[in-house]
């Protein structure tokens, strides 16, 4: 076995999002001791598993090379149809049926996503601000844009759903959300595929150069438009979950979200010209800003201070990750110059 | 001189000079009592103006391969300084010549603040080398969550009556707007095809190695033209203030994408290099004939998005096909 130097660890982007989560955890609990009861630990997984999803989403096309604008209009517009499609037949539904469909029409709309970028070649951020404004256009037009409070009973259901509850110290009930299994779920797949599949090592190597991909014999068209169609797919079952959780099916509340996750990913440590990207990296800054967005609330800081954090954050991250390799290198030249003397 | 002309009208601008007259003779065949009205016309030469700014500032950054995605937060952020400022300034101030000065005075506010707030977009994608979608990405919330925390949400008033000049007023039947976007279209014009610096943002655009490798100061160039976006944003934020008489932060958020559409329309590439201001301005005008007439077509807001992501899909689809015939 070969020994892992602790100096490794300690480098590793991981590592050290994984400390500034524990030091804010700590922090936030000297100010405020409600902040790691269990009920607020329960509430910020919760919160997460949307964004977590998306973010997972979106981790795959950027490491493919592209930034993803569409994932909120294709969460709204699944979400959105799936409901409309199942509320006249309100009966009694298998769970997995509203799933099932939610995701099935995400990644149809990753298919149209892959068809440009896949086989036609086009620039991924600008083909998916097209494709946001097109199917935002086609749910509010042809579909509706009317909150549905009255969601499906199996959805309600779902919302109640808790893997264990237990009462919490003035009474009220306090339980684990079943989604938080199911972004466990997701990121573990998500994550063996990436780092054991043919299909996963196939996406870091178009990511890190096309080129050399293509030469390597990669059908590149094939793996983006595969990667855009599973990214679809996260994003509508990321898109249902949303709406059962908020117990109201509403066309616009997902849209705008795309800069918080986008900045939880960059935050975690993704290369922002792709190529690499780790799933683990990913959830930890989905936790961090969720983290962040919820000690701001707790600590009494205005709500309109969350845009000027995620903003900072987002440009803090981004110039460190833009920076990392170039400091290392000038670090290992520092190191070669003193050995010479 | 038809030499000239012909490198004027060189074959896209030739196209989209075509593709802007079909859209405007249909407009009118369609509509033809409201569409072809002085009253029509006179309004759509008010609202072109503001996208007309941002599309130019968009192409600034297009230019040397870089976006830029904060213009709008940019707009808004300045707008509302300069709003607080004459607000506050303005508050007990009589008439006349004083608040003219104040005017003056709040709107080198907002250009300062644009080209600060530009700057620092440069500094991140040049002296950073943070990829400029992201970078700008961030600053636009960063504007955006300022502006936010100024105002702390609400929206900013009583501004003198005399500041609607900018927005609301004609001089010999051609709107302020409309004169203030021409003057900065050939300010960008001259700056991209006639001065060395917009030579350089070509060259960078085109192959920043070579850039770097004939000795221009690649950091500095991207810099200018990150602060030249920056003013021209606090020029279509001075505008959208004295049009609706107030400022706040979260204005115009649909603008970003018809901006970089109007770019892409006009010609300018987004890898960098290649892009005409004429374009840009000829694009603006069909961008605005689509708007005005669907909005006789009564067409809805949502139906009129999901027409222009099909054409920027369209468009970006004609373009980077075309740049590939080209290159092979």
């Amino acid at each position: 076995m070969k020994a892992i130097s602790v100096k490794k660890i300690l480098s590793r982007h991981e590592t050290i999002l994984f400390i500034i989560l524990i030091a804010l955890a700590i922090a936030g609990e000297i100010l405020n001791p409600a902040f790691l009861s269990q009920a607020n630990v329960f509430k910020t997984l919760k919160s997460s598993v949307e964004m977590g999803i998306f973010a997972l989403a979106f981790l795959v096309l950027l490491i493919l090379g592209g930034i993803d604008m569409s994932f909120p209009a294709i969460a709204s517009a699944s979400m959105y149809i799936t409901i409309k499609l199942l509320l006249p037949i309100d009966g009694d539904i298998p769970l997995i049926v509203p799933f099932i469909m939610s995701m099935g029409l995400g990644a149809l709309f990753g298919a149209i996503n892959g068809v440009l970028i896949g086989f036609m070649g086009l620039p991924t951020l600008l083909v998916t601000l097209g494709t946001m404004s097109v199917i935002k256009g086609f749910l509010l037009v042809f579909v509706g844009k009317n909150w549905i409070t009255q969601l499906p009973d199996v959805l309600i259901r779902f919302s109640r759903l808790n893997i264990f509850e237990t009462t919490g110290g003035s009474g009220e009930v306090v339980g684990l959300h079943v989604s938080v299994l199911i972004l466990a779920a997701v990121a573990i797949i998500v994550a063996l595929m990436l780092r054991y599949t043919y299909f996963g090592r196939r996406i870091y190597a178009i990511g890190g150069n096309e080129v050399s991909a293509r030469r390597d014999g990669i059908g590149c068209r094939s793996v983006k438009f595969v990667a855009c169609v599973l990214s679809g797919l996260l994003a509508g079952l990321a898109g249902l979950i949303h709406c059962s959780l908020v117990r109201v099916a509403n066309p616009f509340d997902i849209l705008g979200t795309e800069l918080n996750v986008i900045a939880a990913v960059v935050l975690g440590g993704a290369s922002l010209v792709g190529g690499a990207g780790t799933v683990l990296g990913t959830l930890l800054g989905v936790l961090l800003i969720n983290l962040v967005n919820n000690s701001l609330i707790l600590m009494g800081i205005p709500s309109y201070w969350q845009d000027f954090m995620v903003g900072l954050i987002v440009i803090l991250s981004t110039t460190i990750t833009a920076n990392k390799t170039s400091l290392k290198v000038l670090l290992k030249r520092n190191k070669a110059c003193m050995e010479v003397r | 001189m038809s030499g000239k002309l012909k490198r004027i009208f060189s074959n896209e601008m030739a196209r989209l000079l075509a593709i802007t007259v079909v859209i405007f003779v249909l407009m009118t065949i369609l509509r033809p009592s409201s569409f072809f009205s002085v009253s029509n016309i006179t309004s759509m030469a008010f609202q072109m103006p503001e996208i007309g700014l941002l599309a130019l500032a968009v192409t600034l950054s297009f230019i040397t391969g870089g976006m830029d995605l904060s213009l709008v937060g940019i707009a808004n952020l300045s707008a509302i300084c300069a709003g607080l400022a004459l607000s506050s300034m303005t508050q007990n101030a009589g008439s006349g010549l004083l608040v003219s000065l104040m005017i003056v005075l709040s709107i080198v506010i907002s250009l300062a603040i644009g080209a600060v707030c530009g700057l620092l977009n440069g500094f991140l994608v040049s002296k950073l080398k943070v990829i400029p979608m992201l970078a700008t990405l961030g600053t636009m919330q960063l504007f955006t969550g300022i502006a936010m925390i100024i105002t702390k949400g609400s929206s900013v008033i009583g501004l003198p009556v005399q500041f609607s000049v900018f927005g609301q007023s004609s001089i010999a039947f051609i709107p302020v707007p409309m004169l203030i976007m021409i003057i900065c279209a050939i300010s960008v014009f001259y700056l991209l095809d006639k001065t060395k610096l917009g030579i350089e943002l070509r060259l960078i655009g085109t192959n920043e190695k070579a850039a770097v490798f004939s000795g221009i100061a690649v950091n500095k160039a991207k810099m200018l033209s990150y602060m030249y976006g920056g003013v021209i944003a606090a020029v279509a934020g001075i505008i959208m203030m004295s049009r609706v008489n107030s400022a706040k932060a979260d204005f115009g958020s649909s603008y970003t994408m018809q901006s970089i559409l109007v770019a892409v329309l006009g010609g300018v590439s987004p890898s960098g290099g290649k892009g005409k201001v004429a374009g840009v301005v000829l694009a603006v005008c069909v961008l605005q004939f689509l708007s005005s007439g669907f909005n006789m077509l009564r067409v809805s807001q949502y139906a009129k998005e999901l027409v222009w992501g099909l054409l920027l899909i369209l468009l970006v689809s004609i373009m980077v096909l075309s740049e590939r015939r080209e290159s092979t």
